[in-house]
């Protein structure tokens, strides 16, 4: 599994972080991230589904918002 | 040339662009969305910071389009390469430090390169002659298609037939008779054309979707150069610009105050790299501390931070004041509100 830190990063930027991770990855790997912003708590969701990624859980961990991501075909 | 063709739609998250995008589906076009993160949009980032705001909803109007419309859509950091379209426009500004002629053609551009690389065959817009003052204007938009390079690989599916036909129309991948012949700042045509395909949620930002249009955003960045003495800028400088109330008591240093906890989380991010302030004996703001300030300056700044907390009517206040490692604290006399010239307020 991958890790990804996009934490203080405003959105879009954790988006775009993702993106471009997930680009250099094959599909069925995953990918866990970790946010501070809530706004991701829509977009990163929002934007797997319009690529055919998965988000697998979600989680809040003490200020942090982690997303554990499965790279669609 | 392939059964359906392809092209990359700009999608900014408003109506027009959806629409263009709808446009070309509806013809046959395969679309994807690309959409480019500038650090002056508005988009989402006030939202998630002032506390006062936390019940707007935090989409992001693009990914929203985007899923809507049943599009791929591709976020592109252009950061780095923007400064230059920023510090030094050729077509000047609007209104303010918006250069929405060279941004536009630097976005056509970025998408030019985009459909090359990928692939694509054209590229679709939401613009619509006489909409905006400067980069929407029957003299601008030709201007717009040749300094991208885009040339006629650029289509405006909501005014084409205000302009010459363009590649996609003549090659017949697109049908001329079925695009319109918008024109001028009204958005009655938008708003009836989302009526009839069914499309009742949209963004309209009031203001457009850029602080670079905001006056009291464009006064604070040149502010910024002003006191660095050069036109440039770091992403953090930028969001710092969005939050905040900026105090610039002495040309050498500024001072930003958080106006409320959610500002005050956010600047909390900064403190390692600023010199920084908190009242202790009373609450107040955080205080970020952004030049270089000598001793009497600080001692300035410590009294301004105490005006801003609940204090200011104290005869003392306990400030804290933090640089790098070392912390020190002062007893201080607020500085009276009604003293703060005007000119110090950014």
């Amino acid at each position: 599994m991958e890790t990804l830190d996009a934490r203080h990063l405003l959105c879009p930027l954790p988006v775009i972080r993702v993106q471009d991770r997930i680009k250099t990855m094959q599909p069925g790997e995953t990918l866990e991230v970790a946010c501070t912003d809530p706004g991701t708590r829509h977009d990163i969701p929002a934007w797997c589904r319009i690529h055919g990624h998965r988000v697998i859980s979600c989680w809040d961990e003490n200020t942090e918002i982690v997303f554990r991501l499965e790279v669609g075909a | 040339m392939q059964e359906n063709p392809k092209a990359v739609a700009l999608i900014s998250g408003g109506l027009d662009s959806m629409l263009a995008a709808k446009i070309m589906q509806q013809q046959g076009v395969h679309v994807e969305g690309i959409n480019f993160y500038t650090g002056f949009c508005v988009e989402g980032h006030t939202h998630a910071i002032r506390k006062k705001d936390k019940a707007k909803p935090k989409r992001n109007n693009a990914l929203w389009v985007a899923e809507q419309l049943g599009i791929k859509l591709h976020i592109i950091d252009i950061i780095e390469e923007y400064k230059r379209v920023v510090i030094n426009p050729q077509h000047g500004y609007g209104a303010n430090l918006n250069p929405c002629l060279d941004c536009k053609i630097f976005m056509v551009g970025k998408a030019r390169e985009w459909i090359a690389e990928n692939g694509f065959d054209f590229i679709v817009t939401g613009e619509v002659i006489g909409q905006r003052p400067m980069s929407q204007r029957k003299d601008t938009m030709p201007v717009i298609a040749r300094e991208s390079g885009a040339d006629d690989r650029l289509l405006r599916p909501l005014c084409a037939r205000n302009l010459p036909p363009t590649l996609p129309e003549r090659e017949g991948w697109v049908d001329r008779d079925r695009l319109y012949d918008f024109s001028g700042r009204s958005r009655k045509p938008q708003i009836a054309m989302a009526k009839e395909l069914g499309i009742e949620d949209y963004a309209q930002p009031a203001g457009g979707c850029c602080f670079l249009t905001d006056q009291n955003y464009s006064r604070k960045l040149t502010d910024l150069w002003q006191a660095r003495g050069e036109r440039d800028y770091e992403l953090d400088d930028i969001m710092l610009l969005k939050i905040g109330r900026h105090i610039r008591p002495r040309p050498n240093f500024k001072m930003i105050i958080a106006r409320e906890e959610g500002e005050s989380r956010f600047l909390q991010g900064y403190k390692k790299s600023f010199i920084h302030m908190l009242p202790v004996s009373h609450r107040g703001p955080l205080v970020l501390i952004d030049g270089d300030p000598g001793e009497q300056d600080l001692l300035l700044a410590a009294r301004l931070t105490a005006r801003y907390s609940q204090g200011r009517d104290a005869e003392q206040v306990e400030v804290s004041i933090v640089r790098e490692k070392n912390r020190e604290q002062v007893s201080v006399t607020p500085f009276p509100a009604h003293e703060i010239p005007k000119e110090w307020l950014v």
